[in-house]
């Protein structure tokens, strides 16, 4: 019953693929193929990440994170912050799990936005490949302008939550 | 991709030397990886499916469609919506984009693309919800969406040279 339960969001997408095979089996099979494919690429990034946060979980000592992008890390914590989000492989969900790691070891949280910020938009690897794509001035410009932003973001976002809902979100981190 | 060896090998290379400095910690750090796992994997799964089916739907051609032939802010407000739904991997996402871009898009409405896509993530957001919860994933991507029109406006002007 429980197991239902925690699928249930699996199980939803699961009857919406059948409803697409029968309503269109073309763009069906092709939704099909597509997650088959995510599913290797998934099943290829996420392993060493999670093995990773384990052992980042394990050997790193809460007082060593939370010096360098703990409460009062300042500048510091910041630039890591940006390093740790910008030098990240696979898709942003991945990011998530590794936040509440940080999470668990006291890591400040405007901090922990800007690493998902950071995960999300200035990933090296995919900077390398927008500048090939898209050319120097549109990657590079996007480049400066989201480093501040997503600091901006972070900052504006931690004004909005209350103190209480971040010890919740805290909290809630330990039991993953 | 050469990201993922990178990755690979520095993971390997860190679970061999934890492991021959202490084998119960590696241990335990093992456990814990895989705990951590199995608590998103319902979610994963579930964004994976999704993921599946909206890029079905929304393929390069729908795309270019939609935001090719537009210009303007309407275009932008259009391609900030494609990117915020989708969730497209970044080597297919920028030669799309490259793509787009010669078929006659401006670089504003491809800079509020390229930025909601990797910024927003409505597919994603179970993931995050379970995270951060409800009223901070919707508060983060609304921002990002928001600040993707400044990041076009600014690529429009830079780059573009509107």
């Amino acid at each position: 019953m429980n197991l239902l339960k925690r699928y249930r969001f699996f199980i939803g997408t699961i009857l919406l693929m059948i409803i697409l095979l029968i309503m269109n089996q073309q763009v069906g099979l092709k939704a099909l193929s597509v997650t088959g494919y995510s599913l290797k690429e998934m099943a290829l990034v996420i392993p060493p990440i999670f093995i990773l946060l384990g052992l980042l979980d394990i050997w790193v000592p809460r007082e060593t994170m939370m010096k360098y992008m703990g409460e009062g890390s300042g500048v510091k914590g910041i630039i890591l912050a940006v390093l740790l989000g910008s030098v990240a492989a696979g898709p942003l969900y991945g990011a998530f799990p590794i936040a509440a790691v940080f999470m668990k070891k006291g890591v400040k949280f405007t901090n922990i936005l800007i690493f998902i910020g950071a995960w999300s938009t200035t990933k090296m690897p995919m900077f390398l490949f927008e500048l090939s794509a898209l050319g120097v001035s549109f990657a590079t410009t996007r480049l400066l302008i989201d480093i501040p932003g997503i600091i901006l973001i972070a900052y504006v976002l931690s004004t909005f939550i209350s103190k209480d809902e971040i010890n919740k979100i805290y909290q809630n981190a330990e039991t993953m | 991709m050469l990201s993922n060896y990178i990755l690979y090998i520095v993971t390997i290379l860190l679970l061999v030397f934890s492991y021959s400095k202490d084998k119960e910690k590696t241990k335990k750090a093992s456990k814990k990886a895989w705990k951590a796992f199995e608590n998103i994997l319902p979610q994963f799964l579930g964004v994976i499916m999704l993921v599946g089916m909206l890029l079905a739907v929304f393929n390069a051609e729908l795309i270019s469609k939609i935001i090719g032939t537009q210009s303007g802010w309407f275009g932008v407000i259009l391609s900030a919506l494609v990117g915020a739904i989708t969730l497209i991997p970044g080597f297919v996402a920028f030669p799309t984009a490259a793509m787009l871009l010669q078929n006659g898009a401006g670089y504003m409405q491809i800079g509020a693309f390229v930025s909601t896509l990797m910024m927003v993530g409505v597919v994603t957001a179970p993931v995050e919800i379970k995270y951060f919860g409800k009223r901070l994933t919707i508060a983060r991507n609304i921002l990002a969406f928001l600040f993707s029109f400044i990041v076009a406006f600014i690529i429009g002007k830079v780059v573009g040279g509107i």
